[in-house]
């Protein structure tokens, strides 16, 4: 870390480089591409984790989280302007291929536009929508933005802004080229996994572009999150992704935990690292039930649910719900485990070898399955990182993206499990990883079964909890990938920025990339195989 | 007369005294022998074999596929023709949040559904907006959007919640008058009037 912060501060003397919870660079808007071309090129940060907007008030900005996927180290850079007219900040979408998706969501939250992005849309909100909603001085009268009944209005335009001789101008390009033939998938569509649309540009059977369409389930809960106290916010977690529900919850606890100074006592640890892996067994199992549905075998997903019913009333036991159960709270867990946990979970691993055996056997080895799967929708490793595709996906194209292994919390540095990668990077290693990662989580279980600590579930927390003023990140691995959090403080009760930076939205935006040459039918293969959950992407 | 569905005793219901009313309204209204006799045939045919539509916008949507699965297995009912084309099924289970860009794509859907249709509005979130109620993008409830006939409560509703307010529906339907009339459709033609969608015409 020191190395380079020397390095930087060497090649661009007039960069702000400081230490705090991570290693944050502040440099000017213009010379901000030429440092994001040396920290991708010469210290390896090649994985963009997310753009946090960002509206201080006096200036708007935009903080980029990066990861080097050879060291694993992190550092934020910070870019502003006090242009709150027409904010204006060039785009790294050259370098990284996720950050264009990363951008519009800024766009459409902020209004920052991003010279050289080649795709300027709103992602979540009409193209009609007045103002933006993240900016401190949003005006959200319902009579401005009414809830319509009314078909919202399309465009096949999209901006795209350009520097021509030290001016910035605006430019129309179309989405699609005009003699594209365009067919539309969703957002009422049973194989899109929830309300998602895919605008998408076929070549008889073949597809040429698909246009992503997001927004039919964003609820704006990083908005909501700056209304309501801290142990408040850790409700919607639940409601993001809720097979990761207690993954996230926990995510969102460690930054709070941290920020405030709080330690947490063992057994509450080993609680929720064990409630972690049980909602991933419970998520892979629903993940190859629904997939092997997708591609025409309905009855898989009476076997695989068969174990995830057992993983729910585990967790209805100890927790008192079947989904959205806020467990993880600040300072440990709501309640106490059931006193039958111990049994269950350790019947639970007793009949789970014989069920992976059973899937196995239904439906890995099955030619139709292989010939569906195999070689489809291959993603490789460079573009699986330039498109910041973690999780289970990410794991099969070859990168190790493991959170748990790269920036171990909790107690997951003691424990002895694998990371499961794959170098096919097709629809087949996808879901293969995921059977092996069944039983990795299986093998954690089993070292903590037995080992459950006396203790205190839940250590004292001040009733009005105040965080110190700062910034907070933290990243940790929800069932779908790579889960990051980005907190800011005004030293009040409640959060002046929580960003949520799911792993879905990226798993919906490389679809385009992977897609592309194969066949329509195959749509159904590759989105089912990165098993996003919209209500996640869209928040 | 007592409606009840699936052979639960009519005193297990929680909620008796709506159904007497639309009980009362359908006495009321006079019906001649065979006609009554016809409806009944009708409805008895109809309130067992409620085709849901696949639709489901979030957490509820979840409990949805469980309801469908072997251990909650609402194939007992006759209802687990799910049906992905809203032109072939008979009921909406509103399975989640609806936003404001969903909202147009959502009564879209409901003008699809052929007659008779019904909506279940499930969960907190399409009941009134639940937890994100207070969000700039959420539509407050799906009222506004279309007529609905069943609340199911919850955070998501338990699959045994889910069960209970489809057959609080196929009660519903039981009393329904087919031949001169419908009584819920005539408030549902009042509903469609006063929230009308350019363009649709029927």
């Amino acid at each position: 870390m020191a190395n380079i912060q020397e390095k930087i501060a060497k090649l661009y003397p007039e960069a702000v480089v400081e230490q705090a919870d991570t290693l944050t660079i502040t440099i000017d808007d213009a010379r901000w591409h030429n440092l994001a071309q040396t920290l991708r090129d010469d210290f390896s940060m090649d994985y963009l984790v997310t753009i946090v907007g960002m509206d201080w008030k006096e200036s708007l900005g935009c903080i980029y989280y990066l990861m080097s996927s050879k060291t694993n180290e992190i550092i934020a850079v910070k870019v502003s302007t006090t242009d709150r007219e027409r904010p204006m900040l060039h785009s790294v979408a050259d370098l990284w291929r996720v950050a264009c998706l990363y951008e519009r969501e800024v766009y459409d939250f902020f209004g920052i536009i991003f010279i050289g992005n080649p795709d300027m849309r709103r992602l979540f909100l009409n193209i009609d929508w007045k103002g933006y909603p993240l900016r401190k001085d949003y005006d959200e009268d319902p009579a401005l933005n009414p809830v319509s009944i009314e078909n919202e209005r399309q465009s096949d335009l999209t901006d795209t802004w350009v520097e021509e001789n030290g001016k910035v101008v605006k430019k129309e390009v179309q989405v699609f080229a005009p003699e594209d033939f365009v067919v539309n998938i969703g957002p009422q569509h049973p194989a899109t996994h929830g309300v998602l649309r895919f605008r998408t540009a076929v070549d008889g059977e073949e597809i040429k572009k698909i246009d992503v369409y997001m927004g039919y389930i964003h609820r704006g809960v990083e908005k909501l999150c700056e209304s309501l106290t801290y142990p408040q916010t850790l409700h919607y977690m639940d409601r993001l992704d809720y097979f990761s529900a207690h993954n996230y919850h926990h995510g969102l606890c460690l930054l709070f935990e941290r920020a405030a100074g709080i330690e947490i006592s063992r057994r509450a640890q080993v609680i929720r690292v064990m409630m972690d892996e049980l909602s991933r067994i419970a998520s892979h199992c629903l993940f190859i039930g629904t997939y092997c549905m997708d591609l025409g075998a309905t009855t898989m997903l009476f076997y695989t649910l068969r174990v995830r019913e057992q993983i729910l009333d585990i967790m209805e036991k100890t927790c008192g719900a079947r989904m959205t159960f806020n467990y993880d709270c600040i300072g440990g867990v709501m309640q106490d485990l059931a006193p039958d946990f111990v049994q269950d979970v350790k019947a639970l691993l007793a009949v789970l070898p014989e069920n992976i055996k059973e899937y196995n056997k239904i439906f890995t080895g099955n030619v139709i399955a292989r010939k569906r799967m195999e070689g489809v929708g291959v993603l490789t490793r460079e573009d699986a990182i330039s498109y910041a595709v973690t999780g289970p996906s990410g794991r099969a194209s070859g990168w190790a993206c493991d959170m748990r292994k790269l920036k171990p919390y909790s107690i997951y540095s003691e424990l002895d499990f694998n990371e499961v990668t794959a170098t096919e990077g097709d629809s087949m290693a996808r879901f293969k990883v995921r059977l092996l990662e069944i039983e990795e989580s299986a093998k954690i279980l089993a070292q903590l079964v037995d080992n459950i600590p006396e203790g205190e579930y839940c250590v004292k927390v001040p009733k009005v909890l105040k965080i110190p003023a700062g910034q907070y990140f933290e990243i940790v691995e929800g069932c779908r990938g790579a889960f990051a959090l980005y907190l800011e403080s005004d030293g009040t009760t409640k959060p002046y920025r929580l960003k949520i930076a799911p792993p879905c939205l990226t798993l919906a935006g490389v679809v385009d990339h992977i897609t592309r040459g194969t066949k329509i039918a195959d749509l159904i293969t590759i989105g089912g195989s990165l098993d996003y959950i919209v209500p996640d992407m869209d928040r | 007369m007592e409606v009840t569905t699936k052979s639960m005793p009519y005193e297990a219901w929680k909620d008796n005294e709506y159904i007497e009313k639309l009980v009362n309204e359908l006495k009321e209204s006079g019906t001649n022998v065979i006609v009554g006799q016809l409806d009944k045939l009708i409805n008895w045919g109809r309130s067992n074999s409620l085709w849901p539509l696949t639709f489901a916008t979030s957490c509820c949507g979840i409990e949805f596929v469980s309801l469908g699965a072997a251990r909650f297995d609402m194939a007992r009912f006759g209802w687990e023709v799910a049906r992905a084309s809203p032109r072939q099924a008979d009921f909406m289970m509103v399975a989640g949040t609806i936003v404001n860009r969903m909202v147009p794509v959502f009564r879209r859907l409901y003008d699809q559904l052929a007659e008779p249709k019904y909506v279940i509005a499930c969960g907190s979130c399409a009941i009134s907006g639940g937890p994100f109620r207070k969000s700039y993008h959420v539509a407050k409830g799906i009222e506004d959007i279309v007529p609905v006939d069943v609340f199911v409560p919850g955070c998501p509703p338990r699959p045994e919640a889910m069960i209970y307010g489809i057959m609080q529906l196929s009660r519903k339907v039981k009393v329904e008058k087919f031949f001169g009339g419908v009584n819920r459709q005539e408030k549902q033609q009042e509903f469609l009037e006063s929230h009308p969608v350019s363009g649709v015409n029927d």
